[in-house]
């Protein structure tokens, strides 16, 4: 059977940033097609490609085998092509058959919309997908799972013959993950092809026909799924072996820095208590939205808290405020750059100073000679390639923004360092980087705590791994008996 | 459960208020009950409840028009400058003409938002004093301070303050504007669409409504509504000089949010706008009469917005904590 | 922002010679040491107003009751003087009430988590309604002759006015916190990325709460210039003030959205409205003509670095 979708030698950049470098990839009916790939090997632009959202510098797009070329969003979904984000944008005071039929809802006489009808055509594509849905609710409050479930329909409303699913288990509980895939399995049965992102390999094995994998914006190969073991998979991701990504380390852990003890946000999480001890990683793992970040943001204090102590090197830290934790040394490396991290138009070296305002402007005057010799400091430490440090930090790549955030955390100096998703979006050499920065500094007697959606990561890393599950540390595991299995089943509510 | 399922919750809290300021009012006073009290008030209500009709269109998509006021003078200024003219120009023509008046300076302020993307906010605060100087300008320029009754056509003024099976002319048009309106946003594509820019403007984009039209559309119905509440306050009052509606958007947008449009956009309705309009004329007839000082009116309008704007915030906090709760008790 | 030719803070110090010029040359009278006096003294509320609005629109917040508040601190210090209090015990009453209506709006704002737009469009009708309730719709008049002078006069041997002496103050000072402090470092982060800002330690509920208290003692400085220069104490005193003010802010480069502007800016925008606002008050424009000038600078002023980013825009595409 001829593809329905196909992507020729195509080619994006971002200013500095190769995205993409002559990727091609054909999806065909039918068949749920697996793309894998690291963080930032370039999944997310093809994506966006394929989606409508950018067009390619270079190459081609064919749909049907002719060459196309989506304007918008909404121009690849009049086509037939629609894309299942991990967090879907919704109207939340609409209701869920409207979320559906927006733009599109059925019409009588007049040019009325038929609302019966509506809703019950919504039932009926809730009915075939197997998910029961109220057509006739308000979207604010449903679960992403749901809220995935109402974009599927929205798809397969609008007669969708290629769906991409952009990381949609990451925020899905096990239970939601299996109803998911027999959607999944039901859509490509009726003859759509199916583009899958996942980082869980595992996911890949059970539901995916074939596998193209990607590496720093390459094609590295595209198989049948069957063909390529587990080991292989990795190693095509990774482009070395592991242990060329991950640094040879010895834990030489001292007393505990960071201590929380049954903490607790209401309805987030609930009776959380670790320590990280001196020189040590430890891994924070669990599916997105089982709080891992959560519990990051309360202990750092951006978020209050309900019950439930923190301290660090045994001074007791109080809830809800960064400036204190700041100053007891917690420093929080966060899950969004772009929002969280940086100030994306200010310049790299007041970005660097942020944190440490007092500290550049003694009297109350702040110096600029102080601040731009702390962001050249740490800029020379982290290898920053930047052209001036005046300009603003929107210009420069992810990985070298993520080092303006490591660098503006280090400049505080810290004794405990909290980091969430390092390495999202950023190069794989920018990666090892990172890597080997996070294990010297424990070596260097701070304590990390790492948070990471990717599990070789936290095992690569981790000198012990806690794994949450809805708001609870359900295990405590020694890197000894930390694998992927374990950890999932852990993650995934199965016990460890 | 009948009455539920007409009215909103706030809705229905509106017509409980109105019912006890009505209440304690006319026991203060009976005659405020009397046919020629409730007549005054229903014509008074009918022209900020097609302000405010005007208003919620524009508040739905997440945007705000300051300039009503301005808009309303300009409207009601030409209207008397038509009859200075030509003291037999027929009332149709006065009607119309004055909401296209409306509905240009609408397409103003629409062009800037929708086209130049500047705030709403800074569009139609600077149109406020432009169109309020274009009306004090015209009055200066053609030597013409105030319009009088004999010097406007008598079937305007009786247009103006007739009745049909007791019912005032006016409040048939404001309720006609209600409705149409009401059913356009309901059960026009178009309509949803309004509701979904303010609701989320980025899946507004991703669903490729076309949001800078739309918006300007309401611009231009919502300036339209405009002109033809400045009209029917010429015929309603007979007097009028530059200064008609100058400091109304303040009681328009409290009646808009008071009923139960959300400031932040995508939930309310033209019905509840219509009752925030009814509860807050209400009040304002009702001060004089319980012995408050009528300039008092201002800080009641401001008061009811920060009341209305302050509980609005309160249900949603309360919201989302039960959601967080429930969220709480599955995962315990 | 680097990429720009020219600064337009240089742009609106331009524009003011030219008005300067065409004032003394053009306009009769406009050169006159006791014009420009006039001059100066006429905008010296508005600058107040502005430069406590400054740095609340630079973390992308508003403050509309700017005018109201000080037509109530106006309208308060008519109701203590005609009861009999003594001048000097109404000054800090009437600054004190400016800081309490200023955290009235701060509560709404940070605390419960209003949006600032329709908190202060609301306190603008309920401070403005309060003005009206505490002294009715009439005037206090007869201030006391020893005070007034400082709101009218020129400080002997020169031709600056005394109120010059609490707006350079104010200006010096905000410049000074707003461009060599961490505060000020803070409301650029606040205004270009809020969340930014919290996950860096900066206290952003206690920074906006100071600035609208601030904004509103400021304001009550404001009235206290403006009730003894016009010798007259009314609930209506500089309604509509707040558009002057907020013209000058954006007219001064200041971004609506927040993270963007110049204490300097914002001072060139002030000398040259007043600057403008004289000429044409001397050319026998009138107040409504001002009034739709004003209104067509501040839709303008926000006009062209919109219409400039969205070319911008077209020639560069976005980051990611």
């Amino acid at each position: 059977m001829s593809p329905v979708l196909q992507l020729r030698d195509v080619s994006k950049s971002f200013q500095a940033v190769r995205a993409l470098r002559g990727v091609s990839l054909s999806l065909h009916p039918g068949e749920v097609h697996a793309l894998a790939g690291e963080n930032g090997a370039g999944k997310s632009t093809v994506v966006r490609i394929i989606g409508g959202e950018h067009r390619p510098d270079a190459g081609e797009l064919l749909l049907d085998g002719e060459p196309a070329r989506f304007s918008s969003p909404r121009d690849a979904r009049q086509r037939g092509v629609a894309v299942i984000h991990q967090e879907p944008v919704q109207f939340p005071d609409l209701s869920v058959a409207e979320n559906v039929f927006m733009g599109r809802q059925p019409l009588r006489r007049g040019r009325r919309i038929d609302r019966r009808e509506m809703h019950r055509r919504a039932a009926e594509l809730f009915d075939r997908l197997g998910v029961p849905l109220d057509p006739t609710r308000p979207t604010r409050g449903l679960s992403i799972a749901d809220q995935q479930i109402i974009e599927i329909a929205k798809a397969l409303s609008a007669d969708a013959r290629v769906i991409v699913m952009d990381e949609p288990t990451a925020a899905l509980s096990a239970v939601e993950a299996q109803r998911l895939f027999r959607v999944a399995r039901g859509l490509a049965g009726r003859g759509a092809a199916l583009l899958f992102i996942s980082h869980r390999l595992e996911e890949m094995y059970q539901l995916c026909d074939r596998v193209t994998v990607l590496r720093d914006g390459a094609l590295v190969s595209t198989d049948p799924m069957a063909e390529v073991p587990h080991d292989e998979l990795v190693r095509r991701m990774v482009g070395r072996s592991v242990e060329q990504l991950y640094p040879e380390r010895r834990a030489d852990v001292g007393e505990p820095r960071l201590v929380v003890e049954g903490l607790t946000r209401v309805g987030v999480f609930r009776d959380i208590s670790f320590t990280v001890r001196r020189g040590e990683v430890v891994g924070l793992a669990g599916l997105v939205g089982s709080g891992r970040t959560e519990v990051a943001r309360a202990v750092f204090g951006v978020d209050g808290r309900d019950a439930g102590t923190v301290s660090v090197d045994g001074v007791a830290l109080p809830a809800g405020d960064p400036r204190a934790a700041i100053d007891r040394g917690v420093a929080l490396v966060p899950e969004d750059r772009r929002e969280q991290g940086l100030v994306l138009e200010l310049s790299i070296e007041r970005n660097a100073s942020l944190a440490r305002l007092r500290d550049v402007s003694p009297g109350w005057i702040t110096r600029r000679a102080r601040e731009r010799a702390l962001a050249r400091r740490w800029g020379e430490r982290l290898s920053l390639k930047a052209g001036r440090l005046t300009d603003p930090a929107a210009t420069l790549s992810g990985g070298n923004q993520q080092k303006v955030v490591l660098g503006k955390w280090l400049a505080t100096e810290p004794s405990v360092l909290i980091v969430d998703e390092p390495t999202r979006g950023i190069d794989i050499g920018t990666k090892v980087e990172v890597h080997a920065l996070l294990s010297r500094l424990a070596a260097d007697g701070l304590a990390v705590l790492l948070i990471s959606s990717e599990l070789p990561e936290v095992l690569g890393m981790a000198d012990r791994v806690l794994v949450m599950h809805e708001g609870r540390i359900t295990a405590e595991l020694p890197a000894a008996d930390a694998t992927e299995e374990s950890v999932m089943r852990a993650a995934t509510g199965g016990g460890a | 459960m009948r009455l539920r399922a007409l009215l909103s919750g706030r809705e229905l809290s509106i017509v409980i208020a109105l019912v006890v300021v009505v209440g304690v009012t006319a026991a203060v006073r009976p005659a405020f009950l009397n046919a020629q009290g409730l007549h005054d008030l229903f014509l008074n209500a009918s022209v900020i409840a097609l302000l405010a009709i005007g208003q919620a269109l524009l508040v739905i998509t997440r945007n705000i028009d300051l300039s009503v006021g301005s808009v309303m003078g300009l409207t009601a200024f030409l209207s008397g400058q038509l009859f200075l003219a030509d003291v037999d120009t027929p009332v149709v023509l006065v009607v119309v003409a004055g909401m296209a008046l409306g509905a240009a300076c609408g397409a103003v302020n629409g062009a800037l938002v929708a086209v130049a993307k500047v705030p709403a906010l800074v569009v139609t605060l600077g149109t406020l004093y432009v169109f309020r100087g274009l009306d004090y300008g015209w009055a200066s320029a053609t030597g013409v301070r105030q319009v009088n009754a004999d010097q406007m056509a008598p079937e305007f003024l009786a247009f103006g303050s007739g009745a049909v099976l007791g019912v005032p002319n006016l409040t048939l048009i404001a309720l006609v504007a209600l409705l149409v309106t009401g059913y356009a946003l309901h059960n026009w594509r178009s309509g949803r669409e309004l509701y979904a820019i303010g609701s989320n403007p980025e899946a507004a984009r991703l669903a490729g409504i076309p949001a800078g039209r739309r918006v300007f559309t309401a611009f231009v119905v919502s300036g339209a509504l405009v002109g033809l509440a400045g009209v029917l306050h010429a015929a309603y009052f007979g007097t009028i000089n530059a200064s008609v509606g100058t400091g109304r958007e303040l009681a328009v947008v409290a009646a808009v949010v008071v009923g139960g449009v959300a400031i932040f956009g995508g939930s309310g309705s033209v019905r509840g706008a219509v009752l925030g309009a009814l509860l807050l004329t209400t009040i304002t007839s009702a001060l004089p009469i319980l012995g408050v000082p009528a300039f008092w009116q201002r800080a009641v309008d401001g008061a009811a917005l920060l009341l209305a704007i302050s509980l609005d915030r309160a249900v949603m906090l309360r919201v989302a904590a039960r959601l967080r709760r429930e969220r709480g008790l599955r995962r315990a | 922002m680097r990429e720009k030719v020219v600064r337009w803070e240089v742009v609106l110090l331009l524009l003011c010679g030219a008005v300067f010029a065409f004032g003394s040359s053009g306009t009769p009278g406009f050169a006159d040491a006791g014009n420009i006096a006039f001059l100066l003294q006429d905008f010296a509320e508005v600058a107040l107003l502005a430069m406590a609005l400054l740095p609340i629109v630079l973390t992308g917040e508003i403050d509309l009751s700017v005018a109201s508040i000080l037509g109530f601190c106006s309208a308060l210090i008519g109701v203590l003087w005609d009861a009999g209090v003594p001048f000097e015990t109404i000054v800090p009453l009437a600054l004190v009430a400016g800081a309490v209506l200023g955290s009235v709006n701060a509560a709404l704002v940070v605390w419960f988590g209003l949006p600032a737009l329709a908190v202060t469009i609301g306190t603008l009708g309920l401070y403005r309604g309060l003005a009206y309730g505490v002294l009715g719709d009439g005037a206090v008049t007869g201030f006391p002759e020893n005070y007034r002078p400082f709101a009218t006069d020129a400080i002997p041997g020169t031709f600056l006015p005394y109120t010059m002496i609490p707006v350079l103050l104010v200006g010096l000072l905000a410049a000074l916190v707003v461009h060599h402090t961490p505060v000020g470092r803070s409301l650029y982060a606040i205004g270009l990325g809020e969340q930014t800002a919290r996950f860096s330690g900066i206290r952003v509920h206690r920074v906006k709460f100071a600035l609208f208290v601030v904004s509103g003692v400021l304001c009550a400085v404001a009235s206290l210039i403006y009730t003894l220069r016009y010798n007259s104490a009314r609930a209506d005193n500089a309604a509509g003030m707040e558009l002057i003010a907020v013209t000058a802010v954006l007219l001064g480069g200041v971004s609506i959205f927040g993270g963007r502007g110049t204490v300097l800016g914002v001072a060139s925008a002030l000398l040259l409205m007043a600057g403008l606002r004289n000429v044409l008050f001397l050319d026998d424009v009138t107040n409504e003509v001002q009034n739709v000038i004003n209104g067509l600078l501040l839709i303008v002023s926000v006009l062209v670095p919109v219409a400039a980013n969205t070319l911008r825009g077209r020639r560069r595409p976005r980051l990611g």
